[in-house]
């Protein structure tokens, strides 16, 4: 089988626009973050892919910081969660509409 | 002496003005000044006998400094006039003037339009007109100043003694000047205008001096309708002068008739409309019908002033006049026509009225306007000479007969009602004899002053000839005769009435008659001399004495192609005709005597109750003046008055407020655009706005996933667009 | 050496990725569909578990390694701590959808197309490639992680200074925002 960059851009577009979709989609607020995660990961498969295409380690480094920013995010999202929680008893993001009008 | 003919005229103004000034800076007595006037209004007013009588005079004695101050000025300057009048005259020399010399003498230029006027040359075009002041003597204005000043120096003497009681004396004479200031100017004017500015002048002052009383309404009312009548003529003449501008060019005497002599086929056509208009200043002017209505009023003056400015000088300004303008009239023969016709309706008409009043001056005056009849049917028929001359001699006597009648009403304290009279003539002889010397003058006795003038008239007009209605001469010739009939009857019935007979007033009037003092009964005297030789210039059929007539004959300049003298008459015609005169006179005379001074009035008391209707409309005057005043004063003047203001109400102030209720509308209509379309569109947009902000409002649901469904909505737009256009 | 670049994989390791992407999309769908959180959790971690062998296919060891250390046994932890702390239940039906579920599932496939579209038929330029380029230093062939390391110690040094602190400030960040009181102000 041979597994041409386009394959790996697809793959890594439908793991994108899978985690997009979880982002409009879903109501609850913790699997919004995590939908997020998937299209972090995305991002890094397709820097994984021209890393390995044009063979340079620059691809690969961005990789490493990208996953590092998503750590420092998911932290910051979960905590923000929880502070969510604490004041609304709920985690439905269609709840959270005060900036509505 | 001929160069200070401007003095003439200028000394009563002078006179005017000082007396005018005094008068008017106090000079009058204080209202109560019982101090001064031991005759008090109060007094005078509490006197019933004055107070309804039409001639008390405004009691309360002038200071009797001031009052000698005024008739020194007052008389003073008119005695200066006559002194410098005939010096004038004689330096000019009576040959001269009677052979046709003429002296002008030129004051100022008044009114100067156009280039050319350094130049003495009469311009033919309107653009180089002028018209100065300047003054003319001529035989004709020489004969008219002679006899004004004379007559009026009389008359302002005689008012020193009619007036002395009078508390407006230094007025009277300021008034008596100017007066003589604008009969002068008027005879001696050189130009029309300047004539016409002294008509306007004494029609002025006869409204003045009419009026002079006025804390009386009927005497300020006289006024007035003198005045007003006077200026319906006055709009005739000044029409009459456009037409002779329009036709001349000029204004100046001695060019119109020069030039109308001259070419006279040039300007005849035009000249009857032009000689009828100034005739009805004349007319106006001379108390002619229908414009006479003013003159009997007019007797609401004080006497003197009836004599002077109704009898002697005023009223004959309008005869002067068309005297003046003979050339005019002689090239327009229906003119002429209807000059004499008037004349001699005027004349016989208003004796007709004469023979039933009852008030000494009323007779007087309608015999004025009969009078002035005679002098326009002269005119009329070509006769000038004739007619100046019976100016002449009617300023003397009936000068001479109004200041009688004022010595008589003087002599009773107010009286003018002939029926109270009777029997004077032995109480106040002076005045009797000149007042019957007088009458026997107007009657047209012969060898006095008015049988000579009268009979050169009748003479004249029976010779007359009238291509339009050759009956006319004949008939006017009758009338005349006819009339001098009644002259005389109505006359002599107001010399029995009044001085003859016995004495039909109360018991104490009676025992206050007196003689007037000298300063009146004086001009009488002069007046009734003067009325005696005053004819005796003129003087038919024996050769050489129609002195006036070789005097004034220049004035009748010949005309080219047209005969130069009135028809003569054959010396027989001329004696049957003055034996006619003399006849019809004696007649009426006698009828008088027999009727008034005789049987009492017994015959006419029944002749007036079996036609009560002819005496009822005699005695009032024909209703004429019930007439104007129904058809002009309430007709005209109020109901045009009326007409006028409902015209205004209706239709000027029906415009007005239509165009206002067309602004109102426009208004609405405006503010209605203002409101609904301006406003609306404002307020559309920001309704529209704020509708559509309603719509976009929802697209702000404050989640981030919607957002986020439309960012990547956008997202795929623009990755389309760069794939399509790559 | 030249060889064709734009291939990647050939024979038996690109039918493994073939499984592999196929059962990571899998499990990326399970975490988008499933209602329970914790399921929703665990499929990612699956889903990260996956994505890592495939880095490890394509020579990228070391991200790998990360990959796995980091996000499947931190931040999934960590995701599984808070799931527990806010005791989430199973939501039912379509509660657990959004909406705008309808409008988002319409505009998916409009999405996918032209991407789909251009991804699979562009021909991207050939371009040499080194077989061994990942891991080696300067001609040297050290190891994946070791070249890795190499870059990021040298050429990448501030951004990794940058990314440390940024690490701090997250970390300083969670902790305030995830204090328990804070005083109310009336």
């Amino acid at each position: 089988m041979t597994i041409t960059i386009n394959h790996y851009l697809i793959v890594s577009f439908l793991l994108f626009s899978i985690g997009f979709l979880g982002v409009l989609v879903r109501r609850n607020f913790l699997t919004v973050l995590m939908s997020i995660e998937l299209m972090l990961n995305a991002v890094n498969l397709n820097l994984i892919a021209f890393s390995r295409r044009l063979s340079d380690l620059t691809g690969q480094v961005f990789a490493v910081f990208v996953i590092t920013i998503a750590a420092g995010e998911a932290a910051i999202g979960l905590a923000l969660t929880i502070s969510l929680f604490r004041q609304r008893k709920t985690l439905n993001v269609e709840e959270a509409d005060t900036m509505k009008g | 002496m001929k160069n200070a003919l401007f003095l003439v005229p200028l000394f009563p103004l002078v006179g005017f003005l000082a007396n005018g000034l005094l008068y008017a800076l106090g000079a009058r007595p204080a209202r109560r000044d019982f101090k001064h006037d031991p005759h008090g209004e109060q007094a005078a007013a509490e006197s019933g006998k004055d107070e309804g009588h039409p001639h008390a005079h405004m009691h309360g004695e002038t200071h009797p400094r001031f009052k000698s101050i005024h008739s020194f000025i007052g008389v003073g300057s008119v005695a200066l006039s006559v002194l410098f009048a005939f010096g004038a005259i004689f330096d000019v020399g009576v040959g001269t003037l009677a052979s046709g010399g003429s002296h002008v003498i030129t004051l100022y230029r008044w009114i100067a339009l156009g280039v050319n006027q350094s130049t003495s040359q009469v311009p033919g075009k309107a653009a180089e007109w002028f018209v100065d002041v300047a003054l003319r003597l001529d035989s004709l204005s020489a004969l008219m100043i002679a006899f004004v000043t004379f007559v009026g120096f009389l008359i302002h003497v005689y008012s020193i003694g009619y007036m002395g009681h009078d508390r407006g004396y230094g007025r009277y004479f300021a008034y008596l000047n100017l007066f003589m200031f604008s009969m002068l100017v008027l005879v001696l004017a050189s130009n029309f205008l300047l004539l016409f500015v002294g008509w306007e002048g004494v029609g002025l002052c006869s409204y003045l001096l009419i009026g002079y009383d006025y804390h009386k309404k009927f005497a300020a009312d006289a006024g007035k309708k003198a005045f007003v009548v006077n200026r319906i003529g006055d709009f005739g003449f000044i029409l009459g002068i456009f037409g002779i501008f329009a036709l001349f060019g000029t204004l100046d005497f001695g060019q119109v008739f020069a030039t109308a002599a001259a070419t006279p086929e040039r300007f005849a056509p035009y000249l009857t409309l032009v000689c009828l208009c100034l005739f009805v200043g004349a007319c106006g002017k001379s108390a002619q019908v229908p414009l006479y209505v003013w003159l009997p009023d007019a007797m609401a003056g004080p006497t003197p002033v009836s004599a002077l400015i109704h009898a002697a000088t005023m009223v004959t300004a309008g005869v002067y006049m068309v005297a003046r303008c003979n050339v005019l009239f002689r090239l327009a023969p229906d003119a002429m026509l209807v000059v004499a016709v008037i004349g001699g309706f005027t004349a016989l008409f208003a004796a007709t009225i004469g023979l039933a009043q009852n008030d000494i001056k009323k007779v007087l005056a309608y015999s004025t306007v009969s009078q002035l009849g005679y002098m326009f049917l002269a005119c009329g028929v070509g006769a000038f000479v004739a007619g100046m001359f019976h100016v002449m001699t009617h300023a003397f006597f009936k000068a001479c007969l109004f200041l009688g009648s004022g010595s008589v009403i003087h002599a009773l304290s107010g009286e003018q009602d002939i029926r109270k009279m009777g029997g004077l003539g032995l109480k106040i002889r002076t005045t009797y004899i000149t007042f019957l010397i007088a009458t026997l003058a107007i009657a047209g006795v012969p060898f006095l002053a008015g049988f000579f003038s009268k009979d050169a008239i009748l003479a004249a007009v029976f010779e007359a000839h009238f291509s339009q209605a050759p009956w006319l001469g004949k008939t006017l010739w009758a009338a005349a005769l006819f009339t001098a009939g009644l002259t005389a009857f109505y006359m002599f019935r107001l010399v029995s009435l009044t001085f003859w007979g016995t004495y039909r007033g109360s018991r104490e009037e009676e025992a206050h008659i007196h003689e007037s003092p000298r300063s009146m009964t004086v001009p009488l005297v002069i007046l009734a001399f003067l009325s005696i030789v005053g004819g005796y210039v003129g003087v038919p059929i024996v050769k050489g004495g129609d002195q006036i007539g070789k005097f004034l004959s220049p004035i009748l300049l010949p005309l080219a192609g047209g005969e130069a003298h009135a028809h003569e008459a054959a010396v027989s015609a001329e004696l049957l005709l003055m034996a006619a005169s003399v006849a019809v006179a004696t007649v009426g005379i006698l009828l008088a005597f027999f009727w008034y001074a005789k049987g009492n009035g017994e015959v006419p008391r029944r002749i007036a109750a079996a036609w009560p209707g002819v005496y009822q409309a005699v005695y009032n005057k024909y209703y004429v003046d019930e007439f104007y005043d129904a058809v002009f004063v309430e007709g005209l003047g109020k109901g045009g008055g009326r007409l006028l203001w409902d015209f205004d109400r209706s239709v000027v102030d029906g415009a007005v407020n239509s165009v206002a209720l067309l602004t109102r509308a426009f208004s609405w209509v405006a503010s209605a655009f203002d409101q609904y379309v301006v406003d609306g569109a404002v307020n559309g947009v920001a309704d529209t706005i704020q509708a559509g902000y309603q719509v976009f409002r929802k697209a702000q649901t404050g989640r981030v996933q919607n957002y986020a469904l439309v960012m990547g909505a956008g997202l795929f737009c623009v990755v389309m667009a760069y794939l399509l256009f790559r | 050496m030249t060889a064709a670049s734009n291939v990647l994989l050939t024979g038996g390791a690109g039918w493994v990725f073939v499984i592999l992407s196929v059962l990571a999309l899998f499990c990326a769908v399970a975490v988008v569909v499933a209602r329970n959180p914790v399921h929703s959790a665990l499929f990612l971690l699956a889903a990260f578990l996956l994505v890592a062998c495939i880095f490890i296919l394509q020579q990228a060891e070391f991200v790998g390694a990360v990959q796995i250390l980091v996000y499947a046994g931190g931040i999934m932890v960590l995701f599984l701590f808070v799931i527990m702390l806010v005791h989430q239940r199973t939501v039912r039906g379509s509660l657990a959808f959004q909406n705008q579920f309808d409008v988002a599932l319409l505009f998916l496939p409009l999405f996918l197309a032209p991407f789909l579209y251009v991804l699979g038929t562009e021909k991207l330029p050939e371009i040499p490639s080194t077989p061994d380029a990942l891991r080696m230093i300067g001609g040297r062939v050290v190891g994946n992680t070791e070249a890795v390391s190499w870059m990021l110690y040298r050429e990448y040094l501030l951004p990794f200074e940058v990314a440390s602190v940024f690490l701090l400030v997250a970390m300083i960040g969670a902790v305030v925002l995830g204090k328990r009181t804070m005083d109310k102000v009336d």
